[in-house]
């Protein structure tokens, strides 16, 4: 099977498959299955439990995790092989504490960590949404997880106790509306702390980094905190929204497993729910990471760096490192490209990337794969000129560490 | 470099709802690789080196044809999809037409060198005392060559004169293409009349009348800058 | 055997300019389309980074964007006298391959022609009588006017976002434009190219002689520009590398560049490539088209059955498909008789090299659309009584770079090979340009195009004949235009110039434009038109027929302006008219 990203997934099907209003209850209104629907993709269920191009909701494609595959099963009423025999509160009982129909435990690749924070009548107008879906008969293998940890009950068991605070999200009557939304939406349904957080030993978020940065599947989810460096904290509201809504701004274009994440939920969401993200992560902490002075423009690296960018580089991203709005990201004063893990930096060298597109922003331009064309060092220096011209500073980026990416992204 | 015909080589692909991209997409250049003659036979390769030697004769400042790698730019065309005629239209009946119609040859390129230079070679063998082209001083080479272009050199079983036109053609691609293909060694050739190479962005440049362009020619190889300089 | 598919509403033969756009009006119509293409899907990252697009020999000399003549080509000969004999490797002219098209690889030159060129029999006739033409000359109307296309001319650079000057804002002349165009209904998109020296020394020159010089109105953007429908192109980087290359950075307009992101999020568009359309099928009655059949790599047939069928192949090909489908009547000039190959035509360039001993033009810092020209001898921008001949052509600095195995100009009587040979280049690259005259070719009762009785593809399919040659009338004209710019050159202060006006017999062995156009034209009197002024066939009303094809005979400027102004003229015409009321859009 192939490996897909975590958030991976065609949401087009998401939104125009399968609303047959079959076999709904008198307290099911459309008003309820609607919302229902719209949560759905705020949460971006179909990233994980829908093939891309198959039938909505009827079992994913494989998460790789550091302990193995995960498939997210099929959610369709289908009794023999969906959820067709789970009762409402079955479901309302696998949001909020991770544990499926029949007490089994669900693993963490479900983010019920996140989704415990969703209120009861949200979950439940996702659960009547789901309900009107049409039946797939589709067994799904969801547990391709590696020997011990594919012994469900123990070893979720402790995760649970260790990473796992059931409760349904609290506001905080300090915060106006808008930020309470925002808090809702980041650290339940949209579950953004999934990637953006940083794991521990236990693959479990660690609390006091949260949207610090991660990597997953040979991606880096950046910090998203306001560090003004590494994080969004130059980002102005208006900017963080657009970038949700389309996929691009004044400063970046969403690639990788942002990209689908824009594509399948954030685009679709209103705008109302995207200033309220946009609000509570602009008063969010920043991270505070150590200061790094740039590298000197006389460093050998960054000679190097500079004459491969002016020859390969400068043509998209301009000698000046400013890019070009919606096309060609911004690199300097980039938040990305200062980032502590460089792993996005040197896969998008090596084997290319495709941006994001949406309705708004189309255009969906990619970056041409380098790998054939720099060696180790040279995609080293020319990152490390990047990370250290224009006012960025970012530590250098060693050969070993490109070799060691271009080896693993060949198997 | 692949010459794909696509009709062929690539299969029919049905696009919908999105660009379709995978990563590392793309046919980049392979590289020649030195070493021995691919196509040539050593007697042919001695002659070429010596043919493209003379069309270029090397100076003080730029090296000839052979030191640039035309030679071997050409022994790897031939050995290739150009060598073959591959994607051109091969099919008779083959006619004799008029200037304007065009090449109506039914032999490949890499066909046409190969009877051309045997032929060559008996014509200097037999014009030379035995000897080869190659062991012809300088203004007898020239002479030939000067034969060839003129067509009062006449060679037995080839057009002598058709055969100079592709090879002079040849030689000039392989002075100034990209190196990775086998010549422009160094860029010696770019960096003879000023061309920057494989560059990509002259903003900075396009209104700075009558300057000199400054920086150094870049191959699809990089150039010496993309190395570390230096302790 | 033919396998059937599912029948679509709409089908379309060729993915290029005319393709995509009709592809983007229908699907936005709500109607189903499927596009099929001959050649590969291309994209900008995947097929011609900045990485390796600046390749002279590959993309240039050994032609790796284009059709291979193994698949097709065409005979050739200048006269009825001669046989004709296959085309075997691209020179003359260059048929693109795969989607994009020629959208992919031009120049992106992006000009309007006249408005007295789409009425030129009309006015020539009234301004200099019927005698002034040539006898066998067959120019005619095209059965449109400038005032009805202006509207999809407009619209047509808005999605390309055209860096340009406009000389004529709603008939009010403006400094700095072309005061001979017709007028625009607003200013270009976005304001014109830089100029590059030796375009700047032009433009003075021809300033001091009183003409009116201009920037050459460009699809290589002078800035970043998001179009209509949201797809967003970069500032072009004047590499040099536009004609024959695809280009790396986003900034030459292309379907690639500003519609295909858009139309490919179109849930009732399909695209299906290395696909090639054989033949357009028709029903028993031979009046109505029932779809296409094409052949997939492994050369499976397939039935498309559609409701209508948009042919937007290349010029040449949508001939050859009308042809070996046995649409409309085919052309005999003996008899004068038939529309289809009828009134094929080109273009008539000629250049002035000019060589300096104290100047550095830089010629590698260019765009294949940049330079500063003037059309003080276009069409009929001045009078042709004195001079004997019709047409003209505009002319100008719009050297398209500096690509070395080609840029290697040498002054006359330099060997071409051997020591004075290589100090001659290397004396000369950087200080020596080619100006050029880029003139209309117009139509001849003795040019044409047929199927060749002898030759055939590897399907079997007969190859498709042009009979083609130059005629006094062109040749007079080129040596006159080439005289009035060798006139401005001159004036460039130049240690010495090289008149090279275009001289008989035509070769398809040099290289001039692809502008090869007509064959299928478009008109008001169906006995010399196979396309009415909707471009809709006057014999199958579901078939519509795009492209240069419909020029009854060449302007002196670049045709894809015209073309894909003509394109949504047409496209506007089957949403507003035909879809409404599907059958002949013009009575006759």
């Amino acid at each position: 099977m192939r490996i897909r990203t975590l958030t991976a997934l065609a949401f087009a099907a998401c939104i125009t498959g399968g609303v047959s209003l079959r076999a709904v209850g008198d307290d099911q209104s459309f008003a309820k299955i609607e919302r229902g629907r719209y949560l759905a993709v705020a949460g971006d269920c179909s990233a994980c439990h829908t093939v891309p191009g198959g039938k909505p909701f009827a079992g994913g494609a494989a998460l790789e995790t550091p302990f193995g595959a995960l498939v997210g099963p099929n959610i369709t009423p289908d009794v023999a092989t969906g959820i067709g025999a789970w009762s409402e509160a079955d479901f309302l009982r696998a949001m909020s504490e991770g544990i499926g129909k029949n007490g089994t435990r669900l693993y963490p690749a479900m983010p019920y960590p996140a989704y415990t924070k969703v209120t009861r009548d949200d979950a439940s107008a996702i659960w009547a949404y789901l309900r009107t879906l049409e039946p797939v008969g589709n067994a799904v293998q969801s547990n391709q997880l590696l020997f011990p940890f594919n012994a469900r009950r123990p070893a979720t068991a402790t995760w649970d106790l260790i990473n796992f605070k059931p409760g349904v999200f609290e506001p905080d009557p300090a915060k106006s509306e808008t930020w309470n939304r925002g808090a809702y939406l980041v650290e339940g349904l949209g579950h953004c702390g999934t990637c953006h957080t940083p794991k521990n030993i236990t693959g479990g978020d660690r609390g006091d980094m949260v949207l610090q940065g991660a990597l997953l599947q040979n991606w880096y989810a950046p910090d998203v905190t306001t560090d003004l460096r590494t994080g969004i904290g130059s980002w102005a509201v208006e900017e963080i929204v657009r970038y949700l809504k389309t996929g691009a701004n004044s400063f970046d274009i969403a690639s990788g497993p942002m990209a689908e994440a824009v594509e399948n939920s954030t685009s679709h969401m209103t705008d109302a729910d995207l200033l309220a993200i946009a609000t509570y992560l602009k008063d969010s902490p920043p991270r505070n990471g150590p200061a790094v002075a740039a590298l000197a423009g006389n460093d050998r690296r960054m000679v190097a760096g500079q004459a491969i960018y002016e020859d390969r580089c400068a043509a998209c991203h301009v000698s000046s490192g400013a890019g070009a709005p919606t096309l060609f990201p911004r690199l300097a004063k980039a938040p990305l490209i200062q980032s502590d893990d460089p792993t996005s930096l040197i896969r998008v060298v090596l084997i290319g990337s495709r941006a994001g597109a949406t309705a708004a922003a189309p255009t969906a331009p990619a970056m041409p794969a380098f790998g054939w064309n720099l060696n180790d060092a040279e995609v080293a220096d020319v990152l490390t000129y990047i990370r250290n011209a224009w006012g960025n500073a970012a530590a250098p980026i060693q050969p070993a560490s490109v070799a060691t990416l271009r080896d693993r992204l060949q198997r | 470099m692949t010459l794909v015909f696509s009709t062929t080589s690539a299969g029919a692909l049905v696009v919908k709802g999105s660009l379709p991209w995978t990563p590392n997409a793309g046919d980049p250049p392979t590289a020649v690789l030195p070493g021995p003659w691919v196509y040539f036979i050593p007697e042919e390769g001695a002659a070429i080196e010596a043919l493209v030697d003379r069309l270029i004769p090397p100076d003080p400042q730029t090296p000839g044809g052979k030191d640039a790698g035309c030679a071997v730019f050409i022994d790897r065309q031939l050995a290739g999809s150009y060598g073959s005629a591959e994607g051109l239209y091969m099919r008779g009946p083959f006619a004799n037409g008029t200037p304007q119609q065009g090449d109506q040859s039914p032999l490949t390129p890499a066909v046409r060198y190969r009877q051309a230079l045997a032929a060559l070679d008996k014509y200097c063998r037999a014009t030379f005392a035995g000897k080869s082209f190659a062991q012809l001083p300088d203004d007898q080479k020239d002479k030939v060559i000067s034969g060839l272009e003129e067509g009062s050199a006449t060679l037995d079983g080839a057009d002598g004169k058709m055969f100079f036109a592709q090879l002079l053609t040849n030689t000039r691609e392989g002075f100034f293409a990209d190196p990775v293909y086998g010549g422009n060694r160094d860029m010696v050739a770019w960096k003879m009349i000023g061309f920057p190479g494989a560059r990509y962005d002259y903003r900075d440049w396009v209104d700075r009348h009558n300057e000199r362009y400054p920086l150094p020619p870049v191959g699809f190889a990089g150039r010496p800058g993309w190395v570390r300089q230096g302790p | 055997m033919t396998r059937k598919l599912p029948a679509t509403d709409v089908v379309i033969i060729g993915l290029g300019w005319t393709g995509s756009i009709l592809a983007h009006e229908l699907t936005g119509a709500g109607l189903n389309v499927v596009a099929i293409e001959r050649g590969p899907w291309r994209d900008t990252a995947t097929d011609f980074p900045p990485a390796f697009a600046q390749d002279e020999l590959r993309y240039h000399i050994r032609h790796d964007l284009f059709l291979r003549p193994a698949q097709q080509t065409m005979t050739f000969r200048n006269n009825v006298n001669q046989t004709a004999l296959p085309i075997r490797a691209w020179q003359g002219f260059m048929p693109g391959n795969g989607v994009g098209g020629g959208g992919l690889h031009w120049n992106a030159q992006t000009w309007r022609f006249n408005p007295t060129d789409f009425q030129l029999k009309t006015h020539l006739t009234q301004r200099y009588g019927s005698k002034f033409l040539p006898e066998n000359m067959t120019i005619q109307d095209w059965g449109v006017t400038y005032d009805e296309i202006e509207p999809y001319y407009d619209k047509f650079e808005y999605l390309c976002g055209t860096s340009g000057k406009a000389g004529n804002l709603n008939g009010q002349k403006q400094a700095g434009g072309n005061p001979f165009e017709g007028p625009r209904s607003r200013e270009y998109p976005t304001p014109p190219q830089r100029q590059p020296y030796a375009a700047v020394l032009f433009a003075q020159a021809a300033k001091e002689l009183g003409y009116f010089p201009f920037p050459q109105p460009s699809g290589n953007l002078s800035q970043a520009y998001t179009n209509p429908l949201g797809v967003t192109l970069g500032a072009c980087t004047f590499c040099g590398f536009c004609e024959w290359f695809g280009c790396g950075n986003y900034s030459k307009a292309s379907p690639q560049t500003t519609i295909l992101p858009a139309l490919i999020r179109q849930p009732n568009f399909e695209a299906r490539t290395n696909c090639e359309v054989v033949r357009i099928n028709l029903d028993k009655s031979g009046k109505r088209a029932t779809g296409v059949t094409y052949i997939d790599t492994s050369d499976q047939e397939w039935e498309q059955p559609a409701d209508l069928v948009l042919l937007c192949a290349f010029q040449l090909f949508n001939v050859q498909l009308l042809l070996t489908s046995g649409i409309g009547k085919p052309y005999n000039p003996s008899r004068n008789e038939g529309v289809i190959g009828r009134n094929y035509s080109y273009q008539v360039t000629s250049n002035v090299d000019a060589f300096f001993d104290d100047k550095n033009f830089n010629p590698f810092i260019s765009s294949g659309s940049i330079g500063m020209c003037i059309d003080e001898f276009n069409g009929d921008n001045f009078d042709h009584g004195p001079h004997g001949f019709v047409g003209g052509g505009y002319m100008g600095a719009v050297q398209t770079g500096g690509r070395p195995i080609l840029t290697t100009r040498t002054p006359p009587g330099t060997p071409a090979w051997g020591a004075q040979w290589k100090k001659a280049v290397a004396d000369n690259y950087l200080s020596s340009y080619e100006t050029m005259v880029h003139a209309s070719s117009y139509s001849y009762r003795d040019v044409y195009c047929d199927l060749d009785p002898t030759y055939t593809d590897r399907l079997g399919r007969k190859l498709m004949r042009i009979t083609f040659d130059f005629h006094e009338n062109e040749l007079k004209m080129s040596q006159y235009l080439t005289d009035r710019l060798a006139e401005v050159v001159q004036k460039m202060g130049p240690r010495q110039i090289v008149k090279l006006p275009r001289t008989g017999p035509y070769t398809s062995t040099q290289y001039q434009t692809t502008h090869t156009c007509g064959g299928a034209v478009m008109g008001t009197d169906r006995s010399i038109s196979a396309v009415n002024r909707y471009l809709q066939s006057w014999d199958v009303p579901n078939l519509f027929v795009m492209g240069a094809t419909a020029f009854p005979q060449n302007a002196g400027y670049n045709p894809t302006d015209t073309v894909c102004a003509l394109a949504y003229w047409a496209a506007d015409a089957i949403v507003n008219q035909y879809l409404k009321n599907p059958g002949p859009l013009v009575q006759t």
